[in-house]
């Protein structure tokens, strides 16, 4: 059997960038670093009661629950009485800017892809690599190209994040009723047209459970990042691992559940709320006679499907 | 209106390839573009609807109306083919101004109503003023006078999901009325909807079309319903036309076996009329003629009644066998002297439905009649059923 050098070929790769592209890579790490640094700032800048006041309004907002609301505020004033408040919110920054960022190139992916078959041809085998690449592997070039710290971690979150969200959306564009997009074209759109006001307002539970993903995605693998220096909820976990800490351990575990919790909830919610919101309406339009009338009639309504 | 010739459509394999396996292939065609790889949807469709006219196409799943229908708005590109919509070539019309016209000349209504479920049913209907970029009021004024028009004014706060199959496609209907195309192409519009709400549809689309004539195009594979709304049917079968003409004519004369049992099942006593069994009148007699003259022309023909009519043609009336025979004993000089028998008169383009029943019922049989009145001929009882009976050999079907 031959020996293929493709370990070699991968490393002699990332060695060229960083001898040929270093310094925007430098660049693009200090951007990263900036922006985390902005974020992190915000959310550490109110007393933590005042900021979790804010998360359990948005909580409300998005899903009009008390339940979620009361668990916000719990699940958050647990955090701060065991000391992680501050990592805690080093790690929200970090999966805030990845998940930004994942979205804002998976999405536009994604659309690309569902209008393409050439692009999805291409893309879906990229993304099933990254989906069930071992994490640590992105970890390694991304140290050796950015260095310790916070950014290499963020980069490898982003990378880790960004093939949900073009697959979902991809499908959500698909899905969506060719009649209606025919419709749209029949009566003179352009196709940015047809893309903004039917696509993507159809395909939207769809890509609000992508991003749903990349949040979840992104929040697996910044403890994961811990391990290359970002500081947050991972160093946490990483420490205790390596003092054997069982206590500090499942302290910082448990902050990551919460977080996950709570972001999970948030955007499922979001997501889901339209339907339910229109729900209440069809309820309160169902007396009303001609409806009753017509659907008497009419054993079978087809659906946009 | 619209003129359509050579049009063709080959699926499947892009156009160059599909031209060249077509050219010359002659009646091969078919076969030629499967070898290639493609698939031969549309094969040299021609036809042409004037302006104010209600086209039907009709065929069965997989003939290829949609497609037909399609390339005249180019949602489908023909692969072959003229096409002229106001005598303007819309093959060449570039993207800009293609989308001009179909946001303002041919709109459509489709078969599972194609609403966006997330706008609400005036702004549905407002959609192709939206393209436009119309002021919003406008936009909604003019959106809430199509809903008005199809009936669903209260529901303009609506979201479609709301509302019934029947009330979606009057929003479709809206959408299409509110840009005020003048062409309208209809894709199996009421073939989702359940038959009773199908029949007010129908209704409510010729009241719309008696109140302003748009040109529409109608596919279909309901034969009644062709017959009820089409005033011309082009009947397709794999791609090509198989006949194209009036209902009548299609039931009375179809072009070969296929449309023959194509059309076993549709209600023939709406579609054929009068005039379908119009026969000239055995014997008639005229105003002034004797009684014994016209008992002897009866006897001979073995009937109980005759026509009599004056010297314009018109019908004055029945004499019957047993008035004339009654006059001869009182010694009546004239025909009119005998007149009472009971008739039924009708225009020639009177529906059989509407005097089947009368047939047979008097001692002549129904007359056809012009607009003064003057016999056209008669419709005896049995060209009546021979004309509803259908064909013998396709009775199965
Ligand atoms: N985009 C497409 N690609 C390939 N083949 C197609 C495509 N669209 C239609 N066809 C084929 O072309 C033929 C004609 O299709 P079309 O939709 O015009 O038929 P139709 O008469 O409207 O049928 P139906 O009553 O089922 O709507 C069918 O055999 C169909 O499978
Ligand atoms: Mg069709």
């Amino acid at each position: 059997m031959p020996e293929l050098p493709i370990g070699d070929a991968v490393e002699k790769f990332t060695q060229f960038l960083q001898d040929h592209l270093g310094e925007a890579f430098d660049v693009f790490a200090n951007v990263l670093m900036q922006l985390v640094d902005v974020v992190y700032t915000v959310l550490v800048a109110p007393h933590p009661l005042l900021l979790i006041a804010v998360l359990a309004v948005l909580a409300w907002l998005a899903g009009r629950r008390v339940t979620l609301v009361v668990f916000t505020v719990l699940a958050f004033l647990l955090v701060a009485s065991m000391q992680l408040w501050v990592q805690t919110m080093q790690t929200l920054a970090v999966v805030l800017v990845a998940a930004v960022i994942a979205v804002a190139v998976g999405v536009p992916l994604g659309v690309w892809a569902a209008r393409s078959s050439r692009v999805s041809m291409v893309i879906r085998p990229v993304l099933d690599f990254m989906q069930t690449l071992p994490v640590f592997v992105y970890l390694i070039p991304a140290v050796f190209l950015f260095g310790i710290g916070v950014v290499p971690g963020v980069v490898a979150t982003t990378a880790f994040a960004v093939p949900p969200a073009v697959r979902l959306t991809q499908l959500g564009i698909r899905q969506v009723d060719a009649e209606v997009v025919e419709a749209a074209v029949a009566f003179g759109s352009r196709p940015w047209q047809v893309l903004r006001e039917v696509q993507l307002p159809l395909a939207l539970p769809s890509i609000m459970a992508g991003i749903n993903q990349v949040i979840m995605m992104a929040l697996s693998m910044v403890v994961i990042a811990g391990m290359v220096g970002a500081q947050g909820l991972g160093s946490v976990v990483v420490q205790s691992v390596t003092q054997l800490d069982i206590g500090k351990g499942f302290e910082g575990g448990l902050a990551v559940v919460i977080l996950a919790i709570y972001l999970d909830r948030l955007t499922s919610a979001a997501g889901s709320r339209d339907l339910t919101r229109r729900r209440a309406r069809r309820r309160a339009a169902e007396p009303d006679a001609p409806a009753q009338r017509d659907r008497m009639h009419e054993e079978v309504t087809v659906p946009l499907a | 209106m619209i003129e359509a010739r050579g049009l063709t459509k080959v699926y499947g394999m892009p156009r160059d390839g599909a031209v060249s396996a077509l050219r010359g292939a002659g009646e091969r065609r078919r076969n030629a573009v499967r070898e290639a790889g493609g698939f031969l949807a549309v094969d040299d469709v021609g036809f042409s609807v004037s302006a104010g006219e209600i086209f039907v196409i009709m065929g069965l799943s997989g003939s290829g109306k949609s497609t037909v229908l399609r390339m005249l708005n180019r949602l489908v590109e023909p692969t072959m083919g003229s096409l002229l919509v106001d005598g303007a070539d819309l093959a060449a019309l570039p993207q800009d101004e293609l989308r001009q016209l179909r946001n303002r000349k041919i709109n459509m209504v489709f078969q599972h109503f194609a609403l966006l479920p997330h706008r609400r049913v005036r702004e549905n209907a407002a959609y192709g003023l939206k393209v436009r970029q119309a002021p919003a009021k406008q936009r909604m004024e003019r959106a809430d006078w199509a809903l008005r028009r199809v009936g669903l004014e209260q529901w303009a706060d609506s979201y479609p999901h709301e509302l019934s199959g029947g009330m979606k496609q009057r929003v479709g209907l809206a959408r299409a009325l509110a840009t005020d195309a003048e062409i309208l192409l209809m894709d199996e519009p009421f073939s989702a909807l359940d038959p009773l709400i199908r029949r007010d549809m129908q209704e409510l689309l010729l009241q719309l079309q008696s109140e302003d004539r748009r040109t529409i195009v109608f596919v279909t594979h309901d034969l009644n319903e062709a017959m009820r709304i089409g005033e011309r049917i082009m009947v397709m079968r794999d791609g090509r036309v198989a006949q194209c003409a009036t209902a009548n004519e299609i039931i009375s004369a179809p072009a070969d076996d296929y449309v023959t049992e194509f059309v076993a099942d549709v209600d023939r006593s709406r579609v054929l009329t009068a005039g379908n069994v119009l026969r000239p009148p055995l014997v008639t007699a005229r105003c002034g003629e004797s009684p014994v003259e016209v008992l002897k022309r009866l006897e001979n023909v073995e009937m109980n009644g005759i026509f009599v009519l004056d010297e314009t043609g018109r019908v004055v009336g029945v004499a019957t066998d047993k008035a004339l025979a009654g006059a001869l004993r009182d010694g009546g000089t004239t025909v009119e002297s005998c007149l009472g028998g009971d008739y039924h008169a009708v225009p020639a383009d009177a529906p059989i439905v509407e005097f089947c029943d009368l047939a047979g019922r008097h001692t002549v049989p129904i007359a056809v009649v012009d607009a003064d009145r003057r016999l056209l001929g008669v419709a005896p009882r049995a060209a009546i059923l021979a004309a509803l009976a259908v064909p013998k050999k396709v009775r199965h079907a």
